[in-house]
C-alpha cells in the first residue's frame, strides 16, 4: 500500500476564455520516505497538482476530480474541516519565496507555534520549546534567540530553514516542496537541499519536489515525473530517466540544459514553439505541434501514460514502444 | 511526541538540555507588547497618548470636578475676562449643604440636564470631597455669563462620545466587513462592495437633516416607545456612515494581502479563514487602519461641531464643542474682542486633534516591526 496514491487527478478552471485544464488526469504512487521530482515548465500544472493534493483548489472556478488516497484516507472525499486537520499536520508544504512566506508582523516563535497550537493543542511554552528544537534541527544557530526575531531580521536562507522547520513541526508524512530553492542563491540552494535530504533520512518523510530546475531534481529525487500541459508525459527513476530519456519532450528538455563543456560557437538547443494554450488543447498529444518526430496519429489520438517495458518507467509516447525500447534496454543494461 | 526527544538531534545532551530549557522560558513577544515598548520610546506620541487619556478622564469625571454649572447663566457677568478670583454668580444650587437628596436631584436637572445615575453618584461624591467650593471663572464667561471652563469640559463629553462611536464603528464593522469581503472575494465581495457603494451614494448631510427634521414631529412618541432621541439618531447615522470608507480601504489592502505567500502558507498549514483573518490579515492592515482612524476621529468631531453649529446636533441646555463655537461667533466683533471665548475652545479642540494625529503617527510606526531599534 503506497503512502500516497493519485488516480486520474484532474483540475479544471472554468474561465471566461473557456475551460482551462490545468491538471489533466495524472496518476502516480509514492512510497514512504521517497522523493518524487515533479518537473516541467511554467504552467505545466506542477503547483496546481500540489494544491490539489491539499484540497486547496478554489471553487468556483476550480473543479477537481479523481482520487487522492493518502495514508489510508481518501483526501478527495474529505470535508473542509477534515481537510484542515490534514493540512500542515500530516501533509505540510513549503513555498518558493521565503521572503514573503512569513508574516512580517509575527516573530519566528509566534509563527512556528501557530501550527502546533492549531493541530496538537500544545500550550504556548511547550510549543515554544518544540519550535526551538525544530530550529536547532534545521541548523540555525542560537535557536532560542531566533524565536524572538522578526522575519526581516533573518536572511533568505535562514527564512527558508524556518519554513522547513515549521513544515516539519507536526511531523508530517508527506512534504510538498514547491520550488523551495528557486529564490535562493546556489550555495544556499545546495545547503537547503542537503537539509531536506537529511530531514527525510531522519523522519522518513516523503517529499514531492516541484521544480523546473533539472539540476535540483537530479541531485535529490529518487524518481522523476515530467509534466507537460497538465499531463505526466514520462516517469521513472531519476538516474535512468536522465541518462536515457524516452519521451521526445524529456529529450528536448534535457538537451536544452546548458553545459559548461559545450561548444560556445553553437547556439544552445531549444524546443521550438510554445506550450499549448490550456484552454484550447490540441485533440491528440499536447506535445505534437512541437515534436520533432510527430506522426499523423499523434495529432488525433491522445496517448496514455503506459509502462514502457523497462521496470519502473512509463511514458506517454506511443512511438517509443516501437522505436526506442530495444535501444533503451541495451542502455539500461550498461549504465 | 518524539520531537521533544533531544537524542534525535546532532547535539550533545548538555547543549540540548540548555536549549530546551531556554526555549521553554522564552515567552513569545506579541505584536502589542512590542508596539507598546516602541510607542513609549517615541516621546511625542507617548505624550500625545497621555494627554488624550488625561483629557478623556477629565471629561468622564466632569461631574466630580469642582466646576461651575455649564448651563446656569448670570447676566451680571456676561463676557467676563478670565480671572483667578473666586468670582460669584451661577452657583450650583445642587451644592447647597442644606438641601436634601430629592432637592439635589431636582437642582441637578436645572444646573445640568438629565444625567445618568452614574453622574448623579459622581456629583454626590463631589459634594463629599469639595463641599460647596467651586472654581472661579478661570477661562472667563460667555455672552450669557456661563462659565467657559465648565462648558469646555462638559462639551468635550459629547465630542469624545461621538468620535468614539465613529471609531468603534469604523473598527468593528469597517475592518471586518472590508477584510471579509476582500478575503472571500468573488460574488460575495461584489455584493458587499456594491452595498457599500449604495450607502456611500446617499448624501449623508441630507440624511441627517432629513432624519432629524423627520423625528422632530414624532419626538415624543419615539422617545417614549423606542427611547430614541435626537442624540441617538445622530450616533446611529454616524455609525451607519463612518465605517464605509474604512471598509473600502481595508478591502483594498486585503486583496493585495490575500495572495501574499504567508497567507497561502497559513491556509496550507490548516488554518481556518477566520483564523487567517484575525491573525494574519487584520494585523497587517492595522497600520493603515490606524492612520485612517486618526483622520476619521477629527472629521467626526468637526462634523458634530458643524451639525451643532447648524442647530441640528446637540440641543441646549446640553453643550458640545460645536455649540461653544456657535456662541463664540457672537464674541467676534470689530469693536471689542472677547478673545477668551474663541481661543480656549479652539485650543481644546486643536490640542485634541493634534494629539490624535501625533498618536496615530506614532502608532503606525510602533506597529511596524521593521521600525524596531530605529526610533
Amino acid at each position: 500500500m503506497p503512502l500516497l496514491s493519485v488516480k486520474n487527478l484532474a483540475v479544471r478552471f472554468e474561465t471566461h476564455h473557456g475551460t482551462v485544464r490545468a491538471v489533466d488526469g495524472i496518476s502516480f504512487d509514492m512510497e514512504e520516505g521517497e522523493t518524487l521530482g515533479l518537473v516541467g515548465e511554467s504552467g505545466s500544472g506542477k503547483s496546481v497538482t500540489n494544491l490539489a493534493l491539499l484540497g486547496l483548489i478554489p471553487s468556483p472556478p476550480g473543479v477537481m476530480s479523481g482520487q487522492v488516497h493518502f495514508d489510508g484516507q481518501e483526501i478527495s472525499a474529505l470535508s473542509e474541516p477534515e481537510l484542515r486537520t490534514v493540512r500542515g499536520n500530516r501533509i505540510a508544504m513549503i513555498f518558493q519565496d521565503p521572503m514573503t512566506s512569513l508574516n512580517p508582523l509575527l516573530t519566528v516563535g509566534r509563527q512556528m507555534t501557530e501550527v502546533l497550537e492549531l493541530h496538537k493543542g500544545k500550550s504556548h511554552s511547550e510549543a515554544m520549546r518544540l519550535a526551538a528544537v525544530g530550529l536547532g534541527e534545521v541548523g540555525l544557530s542560537e535557536p532560542e534567540s531566533r524565536l524572538a526575531q522578526y522575519p526581516h531580521e533573518l536572511s533568505g536562507g535562514m527564512r527558508q530553514r524556518v519554513m522547513i522547520a515549521m513544515g516539519l513541526l507536526c511531523e508530517p508524512r508527506l512534504l510538498l516542496a514547491d520550488e523551495p530553492t528557486t529564490a535562493l542563491d546556489v550555495t544556499i540552494q545546495a545547503q537547503i537541499l542537503e537539509l531536506m535530504a537529511e530531514v527525510q533520512r531522519r523522519h522518513g518523510t516523503a517529499i514531492i519536489l516541484v521544480t523546473h530546475d533539472l539540476g535540483v531534481v537530479a541531485g535529490t529525487a529518487d524518481r522523476v515525473a515530467v509534466m507537460y500541459a497538465g499531463r505526466i508525459v514520462e516517469e521513472g527513476p531519476t538516474h535512468q530517466l536522465f541518462k536515457n530519456p524516452h519521451h521526445p519532450y524529456t529529450q528536448g528538455l534535457l538537451s536544452s540544459v546548458p553545459r559548461l563543456d559545450s561548444d560556445t560557437s553553437q547556439k544552445m538547443s531549444s524546443i521550438p514553439g510554445t506550450p499549448p494554450d490550456l484552454a484550447e488543447m490540441p485533440p491528440g498529444c499536447a506535445f505534437a505541434p512541437r515534436c520533432p518526430n510527430v506522426q499523423v496519429e499523434c495529432k488525433s489520438e491522445r496517448p496514455e501514460l503506459l509502462p514502457s517495458g523497462v521496470p519502473g518507467r512509463s511514458n506517454a509516447c506511443p512511438l517509443f514502444a516501437s522505436a526506442g525500447s530495444a535501444e533503451a534496454d541495451s542502455a539500461e543494461a550498461h549504465p | 511526541m518524539s520531537a521533544a526527544d533531544p537524542k534525535r538531534f546532532d547535539l550533545d545532551d548538555a547543549t540540548a538540555e540548555r536549549l530546551l530549557r531556554e526555549a521553554q522560558e522564552h515567552k513569545g513577544i506579541s505584536l502589542w507588547q512590542d508596539a507598546g515598548r516602541r510607542l513609549r520610546r517615541n516621546r511625542p506620541s507617548w505624550y500625545a497618548m497621555v494627554f488624550l487619556i488625561g483629557f478623556g478622564l477629565l471629561s468622564f469625571l466632569a461631574p466630580l470636578l469642582p466646576l461651575r454649572s455649564p448651563v446656569r447663566s448670570n447676566l451680571d457677568i456676561t463676557l467676563h475676562a478670565p480671572t483667578l478670583d473666586g468670582g460669584d454668580g451661577n452657583y450650583l444650587a445642587a451644592l447647597d449643604p442644606e438641601a436634601d437628596s430629592a432637592l439635589v436631584a431636582r437642582q441637578i436637572e436645572k444646573d445640568y440636564w438629565e444625567l445618568s445615575s452614574l453622574d448623579h453618584g459622581l456629583i454626590s461624591l463631589r459634594r463629599m470631597i469639595f463641599g460647596s467650593w467651586q472654581t472661579g471663572h478661570w477661562l472667563g464667561t460667555d455672552h450669557l455669563g456661563r462659565d467657559l471652563l465648565s462648558r469646555i469640559v462638559w462639551g468635550s463629553r459629547t465630542s469624545i462620545l461621538v468620535s468614539l462611536a465613529a471609531a468603534l464603528c469604523s473598527l468593528v464593522i469597517g475592518v471586518f466587513y472590508g477584510a471579509f469581503s476582500g478575503l472571500v472575494g468573488g460574488r460575495i465581495d461584489n455584493l458587499m462592495m456594491r452595498t457599500v457603494d449604495i450607502l456611500y451614494s446617499i448624501p449623508f448631510i441630507f440624511v441627517v437633516i432629513f432624519l432629524i427634521t423627520l423625528i422632530g414631529d414624532y419626538r415624543q412618541v419615539l422617545e417614549e416607545e423606542w427611547g430614541l432621541d435626537r442624540e441617538k439618531v445622530f450616533y446611529l447615522v454616524i455609525g451607519a456612515v463612518f465605517w464605509l470608507t474604512m471598509a473600502r480601504v481595508v478591502r483594498g489592502q486585503v486583496l493585495s494581502l490575500k495572495h501574499a505567500e504567508f497567507v497561502q502558507a497559513a491556509r496550507v498549514m490548516g488554518a481556518s479563514t477566520f483564523h487567517i483573518l484575525c491573525k494574519h490579515i487584520v494585523p497587517n492592515v492595522l497600520s493603515i487602519v490606524i492612520v485612517y482612524l486618526t483622520l476619521t476621529i477629527p472629521a467626526v468631531m468637526l462634523f458634530e461641531a458643524f451639525l451643532s453649529f447648524l442647530g441640528l446636533g446637540v440641543e441646549p441646555p446640553r453643550v458640545s464643542w460645536g455649540l461653544i463655537a456657535v456662541d463664540g461667533t457672537s464674541a467676534i466683533n470689530p469693536l471689542r474682542i472677547h478673545w477668551w471665548v474663541v481661543i480656549f475652545p479652539a485650543l481644546a479642540m486643536g490640542c485634541t486633534l493634534l494629539a490624535l494625529n501625533v498618536l496615530g503617527d506614532g502608532l503606525r510606526d510602533a506597529l511596524d516591526p521593521k521600525m524596531r531599534g530605529k526610533d
